[in-house]
């Protein structure tokens, strides 16, 4: 373990780096000594793509490699924001070894297998089902809202290993193989018109035992690894004053005095001034994570983040009195980028903002208790076996 | 530039926290508003001789701390949260701030800053409260500069002013100069104040004579309040979160406390997310110093202030509405916080400019 790296001796690694790498050369080449050297997650442990330094010289990274062969993001965000830390955390040295490798280069993709069609909010009350045979599991259930699983090598998977126990302790987290006989992929048409989430089926599907990922009835706790670096991944990113989702909003209000009334004028000023103050709190929270006094406030980023997208997307649809849409065929998207394409679309697609990686109310019932120390809801599935919950 | 605390600021809090704790709970302050003096003189001397709270601003060249907004910021907080009857603000902040960044200072300006340090005199910038920084309306007062037995006098009605009735000196702005007047020429008139923390008055100079200070950017000043202001109004919105949490975790209906209902829980959620943007606006007001981080702060703080009080009147209860529970001391205070020196409308109309958001032609 390095302990002691600063910035400067994480440069002249990179350069070292780069003087025998060509990076115009073989784009995976690259990649894959890129991780080899540990350069890839600098926090990550050495032999694992990372050096064991602290996660602020990320930064640095990305800076001097900047016009290097890049990662894709769009299609590699589950696998690097959910599954490598979940694998990290709780893989066994032989799974880190196979799977973070590919994973980081983007030559594997993943997926995420948590939702059901009758557990959503209700997570753990998921009903797929994993039942041992020997060395093997056999795996039975559907699974929704699967963004990427039609291109997924591997699935980050919660199923149920044992239904004669409350819901939160009979659950187990695998790694399902995506190419496995009786995993079925289906895409689903959302109300944008295209399909970037799928419906999977998994019928029959054989699992081997080394794809398990934490212990037999522990997958509750490690799923929560997983989700809290979702909604960080999703509330996360602050940009410049006037930017993302708002920047397109004020384009357009520049370069068309014409649309401007007295009423949407006023509601575009509160609404840049509560981007402007959501800005500054993540601009806060990243100076409170450097300082190493991690705040709760992280917990409410994506709540505003979904508020906001969706009052601009609004605002932004009325102040062009658009009528048209770009597009509605029905067709598979690689990518989820919520500023792209027209404006009915980003107006269409920010309704999921506050919907994907916990609703909003989920998110507030978290602060509420967590940050707060508000007390639970009576919980009347507590105590009972998941078979005899009502569904 | 930081929007977090430094420990400077953090020990100056815990002083003032601690002080306030002890001499000013919110039971006291509302006996306080029935007396006759609606001020607490002894916690003013307290704040400014023992912690030096009324120097912060003070350069140290004249017995101050020669500290920056971001300290002063820190005791807003603090004072807001106890909804405090001293005049920090109105003398320690408004007035201090256009004594120090006068043009051409005449010599009487060092003298009058010793004593504002020292917390042997209390100052008063005669504006209304209402004032808005980026149009800083004439049309609120009548003020005419004259002569008389060889000295300036100036004749002025100014309606609305926070921190008059226990000024000493009052600081006059006229046509872009600051003149000195002290209390006992003008006529001050308290009058039933919304907020009784910090009641206003009708001062009226007639002829009085004055001592022209130097040349004054009001504008200026009263930004600089609005954005120190905001620090004030998290301090509000805090205190009234905190005692609503504390409220509904042990106020029991229907067998559970009220607090484990969702109804009430996302709200507070909500308005968790909201005073955690007040921190940010409030933090980068003092820290980019700008019109624009100053009308941000503004404009978002002073509606969760406002927000943040009636909340607390709500999820109270009936108790929330009795005279005997302070809840009410907040919300005036916050009410007329947000009228005072702008509205959160004033100052989005000045982002409008500021940002370059023209409304329709």
């Amino acid at each position: 373990m390095i302990v002691s790296m600063d910035e400067a001796d994480i440069k002249r690694r990179i350069a070292d780096f780069l003087a025998e790498h060509d990076p115009s050369g073989d784009r995976l080449e690259f990649l894959r000594a890129r991780f080899d050297a540990g350069l890839a997650w600098v926090h990550f442990p050495e032999g694992l793509g990372g050096l064991g330094v602290s996660r602020d010289l990320q930064q640095v990274v990305d800076r001097e490699f900047a016009h290097t062969p890049q990662l894709d993001y769009g299609v590699q965000a589950i696998g690097l924001g959910m599954a490598a830390p979940t694998i990290l955390a709780f893989g066994t040295e032989e799974q880190k070894k196979r799977f973070l490798r590919p994973l980081w280069t983007g030559e594997e993709i993943w997926c995420q297998l948590f939702s059901e069609p009758g557990a959503g909010s209700d997570l753990a009350t998921l009903a797929t089902r994993a039942v041992r045979d020997g060395d093997e599991w056999v795996v039975d259930g559907q699974k929704v809202w699967t963004s990427g699983a039609h291109h997924a090598r591997w699935g980050i998977l919660v199923a149920r290993t044992d239904p004669d126990v409350p819901k939160h302790r009979g659950l187990t987290y695998f790694v399902c193989d995506m190419t496995a006989p009786g995993v079925e992929v289906r895409p689903l048409r959302q109300i944008t018109g295209e399909a970037e989430f799928n419906e999977v089926f998994l019928t029959g599907v054989r699992l081997g035992d080394d794809l398990r990922l934490g212990a037999v009835g522990d997958g509750w706790r490690v799923a929560q690894t997983t989700l809290m670096n979702e909604r960080v991944a999703i509330g996360g990113a602050p940009v410049r004053r006037g930017g993302g989702m708002m920047g397109i909003l004020l384009d357009t209000w520049r370069d068309h005095p014409e649309l401007r009334t007295h009423d949407l004028h006023q509601r575009l000023l509160a609404l840049w001034v509560e981007s402007e103050v959501t800005r500054l709190s993540a601009v806060r929270l990243r100076e409170q994570l450097r300082a190493g006094q991690p705040g709760p406030e992280g917990s409410g980023m994506k709540l505003s983040f979904a508020k906001l997208n969706q009052a601009l997307t609004g605002l932004e649809v009325e102040l062009k009195r658009d009528l048209t849409y770009d597009d509605w065929t029905f067709r598979r998207s690689g990518t989820v980028d919520f500023l792209g394409r027209g404006p009915g679309y980003r107006y269409l697609r920010a309704k999921g903002n506050s919907i994907e990686g916990g609703t909003s109310e989920i998110l507030r019932n978290i602060v509420a208790e967590r940050v707060l120390g508000l007390p639970g809801e009576p919980r009347v599935d507590k105590d009972v076996p998941w078979k005899d919950l009502p569904r | 530039m930081t929007l977090l605390y430094s420990d400077v600021e953090e020990e100056l809090r815990s002083a003032v926290r601690s002080l306030l704790a002890d001499r000013c709970p919110p039971s006291a302050v509302l006996k306080r508003v029935e007396s006759d003096q609606p001020y607490d003189l002894d916690l003013w001397k307290t704040l400014s001789r023992e912690i030096g709270v009324a120097g912060l601003l003070v350069p140290e060249e004249y017995g101050g701390a020669g500290a920056s907004a971001r300290e002063a910021a820190v005791v807003l907080e603090e004072l807001g949260r106890a909804v405090a009857p001293v005049p920090f603000f109105t003398s320690s902040v408004l007035a201090t701030r256009a004594l120090v960044s006068l043009r051409d200072p005449a010599a009487r300006v060092g003298e009058v800053l010793r004593g504002l340090a020292a917390g042997d005199t209390i100052a008063c910038l005669a504006v209304p409260f209402s004032t808005a920084p980026l149009n800083p309306s004439p049309a609120r007062t009548t003020e005419v500069l004259g002569m008389r037995d060889g000295g300036p006098v100036v004749t002025a009605s100014v309606a609305a002013v926070a921190g008059a009735d226990i000024a000493d000196l009052f600081l006059i702005p006229l046509d872009g100069a600051l003149y000195l007047a002290e209390s006992a020429s003008a006529h001050v008139e308290a009058v039933p104040s919304l907020d009784m923390t910090r009641p206003i008055a009708a001062v009226v100079f007639d002829a009085a004579p004055v001592t022209p200070l130097g040349a004054v950017d009001l504008a200026e000043v009263l930004r600089f309040g609005a954005a120190l202001l905001a620090s004030e109004q998290l301090g509000v919105a805090e205190w009234c979160l905190e005692e609503t949490l504390a409220y509904v975790k042990q106020r029991y209906q229907f067998a559970r406390p009220i607090g484990s209902f969702q109804a009430i829980k996302h709200r507070l959620a909500d308005l968790w997310l909201d005073v955690v943007r007040a921190r940010a606006a409030a933090r980068n007001a003092v820290a980019e110093d700008s019109p624009v981080a100053a009308s941000t702060a503004q404009a978002w703080n002073a509606g969760v202030a406002v927000h943040a009080a009636e909340e607390a009147v709500q999820l109270h209860g009936g108790i929330g509405m009795t005279w005997e529970h302070p809840i009410h001391l907040y919300l005036k205070r916050a009410k007329a916080d947000e009228i005072a020196l702008g509205t959160p409308g004033d100052h989005r109309a000045a982002l409008a400019s500021l940002v370059g958001l023209p409304g329709p032609q």
